[in-house]
């Protein structure tokens, strides 16, 4: 089984992040890390692949720079080969830009199964796998908290608002992984040697065979147009616990009538 | 230009409109358009007599989805009756499961953007909508620059629902265009994880933990301090991901938005991720041994010592109350 992974490299998020006021984009000049969210698409993948007794998981990613340290982490924990579709005309794509990309990257993969994040932790807009997955033509399940797949069906829960949905599709297909659904594997010391010479094909918008104007900034056709500061929420009390801490909280509770 | 015609994506469980789906209305209503909504699922007559009064006057339903998730059949539907001529201005979803599938399907089959993770909404002019970033310190106003309908997605808790006094919607059927194999995903069986006490995004009072907790077994004492305070327990991402609660439990960015009276955190640092989904709750109370923690600069009482033994204290305090 081929399973292509949709994987985000983001600026740390241990940093705080910042606009550039030019091009009001999040500043993404410092070392790009592999989006967390994804790690746990990627090792469902890698575990799917050895259920499937054999097949391949493919990376598939985007940036405007040719960055390619997350994808290396990725490639680290197991997952063959990469496509990098790396092109400046992408700075400022939206989620639609983006799935339009991911997806025509993802067609020259053919896979049985593309497996995303339900949102990146930097932008998190929760669409582009639902996106990717109508310009695929496929079907989807998104927020999916354990998945499976047996005789080529894709056997999912899927989180709701009232518990889970046990949902299952035919392959090919779309399947979104909120956090948690495994428990990410740390690469090895020769995972990470082997992933210095994985493959990690390149291209370019129109090596896709897509319109410079369908992505970046003129695809997105939206503006912004103000960007503020939250107003502060202030500090109140802060006290050292010496033992009483909690007649504190108790009394706080009191004068907001909750007790 | 005032907005003439919005739509609003409705949802329900057996006829029950969703919070989320009733605040949508009463935004829109209050941006003075006319306001229908959208639907899929069988329990559309007692949606159109639930959802009426706060301004809806149409609902439009694709009925049934025969197991289907409902976000292809919904997005097929609208974009079909778009093209068909229908023209509403704005079409407005919730930040939800099947808000973002049904979005997101839309957005491709009318080739437009949808902006997501708004909590304001204005129509002087242009259609501009805002959205917290880097844990809500910041706001980031966006116009569409396309021909409408305009599509955004809102996160819950962002407009306060109020009735406008209307009768039941008229209820209007839409047609269902074939969709071939998107359709595949079908629900074979639902499950409800039934929680005792109030729900987390509707509780008074919010009490979480984190990884301060140390570990999982540890969290039955948020529990109990939430069922005490007569709360729910919710959590931080990291201890979600590590797999101590489920992500029905997360408070964040991802996961619930909570507006409580009280939010008491407990063994949480406050990474961006998760003040986002707590920072609006009306008084904040934090508990973490780590003076420095980002949490104590949104805390109203903020307490700096070991969870491990202020929560217990709390919770025999609370106990001999009665």
């Amino acid at each position: 089984m081929k399973v292509a992974v949709c994987v985000k490299q983001i600026p740390d998020p241990a940093s705080p992040g910042e606009l550039d006021p030019e091009t009001k984009t999040l500043k993404r000049e410092g070392k790009l890390v592999l989006d967390e969210s994804d790690s746990y698409g990627v090792e469902m993948a890698l575990q799917l692949v050895d259920a499937a007794g054999g097949g391949e998981v493919v990376l598939v990613s985007m940036a405007p720079n040719n960055e390619t340290s997350g994808l290396r982490t990725a490639l680290a924990m197991g997952a063959a080969s990469a496509i990098l579709v790396s092109d400046p005309a992408l700075l400022g794509s939206d989620a639609l830009g983006t799935a339009k990309v991911l997806a025509a990257a993802i067609k020259r993969a053919e896979p049985d199964l593309v497996m995303a994040a339900t949102e990146s932790t930097d932008g998190y807009t929760g669409t582009v796998p639902e996106q990717v997955a109508e310009l695929m033509g496929l079907p989807s399940v998104t927020f999916a908290k354990h998945v499976e797949v047996a005789e080529g069906t894709l056997k999912v829960n899927r989180q709701t608002e009232a518990g889970f949905d046990e949902v299952e599709c035919p392959l090919p297909a779309v399947v979104s992984v909120t956090a948690g659904v495994v428990e990410p594997r740390y690469p090895s010391f020769k995972g990470i040697m082997a992933a210095k010479s994985k493959p990690v094909e390149e291209l370019t918008v129109s090596d896709l065979g897509l319109d410079a104007g369908e992505v970046g900034w003129a695809g997105a056709r939206q503006e912004i147009v103000n960007i503020a500061p939250a107003e502060e929420r202030k500090a109140g009390e802060i006290i050292e616990d010496e033992g009483e801490a909690h007649l504190k909280i108790v009394e706080f509770l009191e004068q907001l009538k909750v007790l | 230009m005032p907005l003439s015609t919005i739509w609003v994506h409705a949802e329900s469980v057996d006829g029950k409109p969703a919070s989320i789906s009733l605040e949508l209305a009463t935004q829109a209503r209050e941006l003075g358009a006319t306001v229908e909504a959208v639907h899929a699922g069988g329990d559309a007559e007692a949606l159109a007599q639930a959802i009426g009064p706060y301004g809806v006057t149409k609902l439009h339903t694709t009925g049934d989805t025969d197991g289907c998730l409902p976000g292809v059949v919904l997005a097929a539907a609208l974009a079909g009756a778009i093209k068909g001529g229908a023209a509403p201005d704005l079409i407005m979803f919730g930040t939800t499961y099947d808000g973002r599938d049904t979005a997101a399907r839309l957005s491709v089959r009318l080739d437009r953007p949808v902006l997501t993770n708004n909590v304001t909404v204005t129509a002087d002019g242009d259609v501009v909508v805002s959205t917290p970033v880097f844990g809500g310190t910041t706001f980031v106003d966006t116009a569409f620059r396309c021909d409408p309908p305009h599509l955004a997605l809102f996160r819950p808790k962002s407009f306060e629902p109020s009735e406008s006094g209307g009768g039941p919607a008229e209820v209007v059927t839409l047609e269902v265009p074939d969709v071939g194999a998107t359709r595949g995903a079908k629900i074979v069986e639902r499950h409800v994880e039934e929680r005792s006490g109030p729900k987390l995004d509707e509780a008074a009072v919010v009490v979480s933990g984190g990884r301060g907790l140390g570990e999982a077994g540890k969290y039955d004492m948020i529990e109990e301090l939430a069922k005490l305070l007569k709360g729910a327990p919710g959590a931080s991402r990291a201890i979600v991901d590590a797999g101590w609660v489920p992500y029905a439990y997360q408070v964040g960015q991802t996961g619930k938005v909570v507006k409580p009276t009280v939010y008491i955190a407990a063994g949480i640092s406050g990474a961006t991720q998760h003040m986002v989904g707590m920072k609006g709750s009306k008084n904040i109370i934090a508990i973490n041994k780590d003076p420095e923690a980002p949490i104590f600069s949104i805390a109203d009482l903020g307490v700096v010592g070991d969870v491990h033994k202020v929560v217990p204290k709390l919770i025999e305090t609370l106990k001999a109350r009665g």
